[in-house]
């Protein structure tokens, strides 16, 4: 056995293990701390498939920027506990047992149909060095220039609308 | 070498579990973090396709995913928040009228 197949076990274990936990984390706070070690994991794994831009983008937007807002507003509304209140009590074996055939069938359907067959690279040979990065960004303004502009613009709405979304009107409570 | 299958494996159980958390539980943050962990499973095997194709569109495709998730982050809790102040819970079984 390798040492990138131990590495790929050890962290393939971590991050199912971490979204497990974010599942069945009573409290809301810990999810979100299990779900940002998931991220960095994964951020992890993108470095092994030779994507360091893509990694760091991952901790810093993901791990960080989105993660630190899913904490403010836990803490903001605090909503860490929810008394168990179900609706309808067959709902949860149900819903793990499609979960299951779902997980089954995506398996079978990714790995027989449409794909392209091959190995990924070893990390760090000729993969994560200056030369990847400066292709990756030649790629980007010059063939995905549009849609660059485009995700600023989308950015900009999104940011309008929170603000849109949350103001108090001038003199009057907002209902 | 690690055959890319093992990633597109781990990618479909992390989807798997995102859907899981979606279905079961029901504080509408936890829902809203299962979204996210989908989206990162989805990043992860177009990340590793990317990797085998020696391409680096895949990557460009994770970049923009990323950001439209940051902006889609931002307005669903703004809305959390905003449902939170007329109805005083965020447990989505309570989330039953139009109307506030």
């Amino acid at each position: 056995m390798t040492l990138d197949l131990v590495l790929f076990l050890v962290l393939a274990v971590v991050a199912v293990a971490t979204a497990f936990g974010m599942l069945f984390s009573k409290n809301a706070v810990y999810s979100a701390l299990f779900l940002v070690l998931n991220f960095v994991t994964v951020a992890v794994f993108y470095l092994l498939l030779g994507a360091p831009f893509i990694a760091m983008a991952q901790i810093t937007v993901y791990a960080g920027a989105i993660m630190v807002l899913f904490l403010f507003v836990i803490m903001l509304l605090g909503a860490e506990r929810l008394p168990d209140t179900r609706v309808l009590p067959w709902q949860k074996p149900l819903a793990i047992g499609l979960a299951v055939i779902l997980a089954l069938e995506s398996t079978y359907l990714l790995l027989s149909k449409a794909r392209p067959a091959g190995s990924v690279l070893l990390p760090g040979d000729e993969v994560n060095t200056v030369d990847t990065l400066r292709a990756l960004g030649m790629t980007l303004f010059n063939d995905y220039l549009l849609p660059f502009e485009v995700t600023s613009v989308l950015l900009l709405v999104a940011m309008v609308g929170v603000i849109v979304l949350v103001r108090r009107e001038k003199g009057g409570q907002k209902s | 070498m690690i055959p890319v299958e093992y990633y597109i494996i781990l990618s479909a159980i992390l989807f798997t579990i995102g859907v899981t958390g979606v279905l079961v539980r029901r504080n509408a943050l936890i829902i809203f973090m299962s979204i996210e962990l989908m989206l990162n499973a989805a990043n992860l095997a177009i990340v590793a396709f990317s990797s085998v194709l020696k391409s680096f569109s895949g990557q460009i495709f994770v970049f923009f995913v990323i950001a439209v998730a940051a902006a889609e982050v931002a307005v669903g809790l703004a809305l959390i928040v905003e449902i939170f102040k007329t109805k005083h819970s965020i447990d989505v079984d309570q989330m039953n009228s139009l109307k506030g």
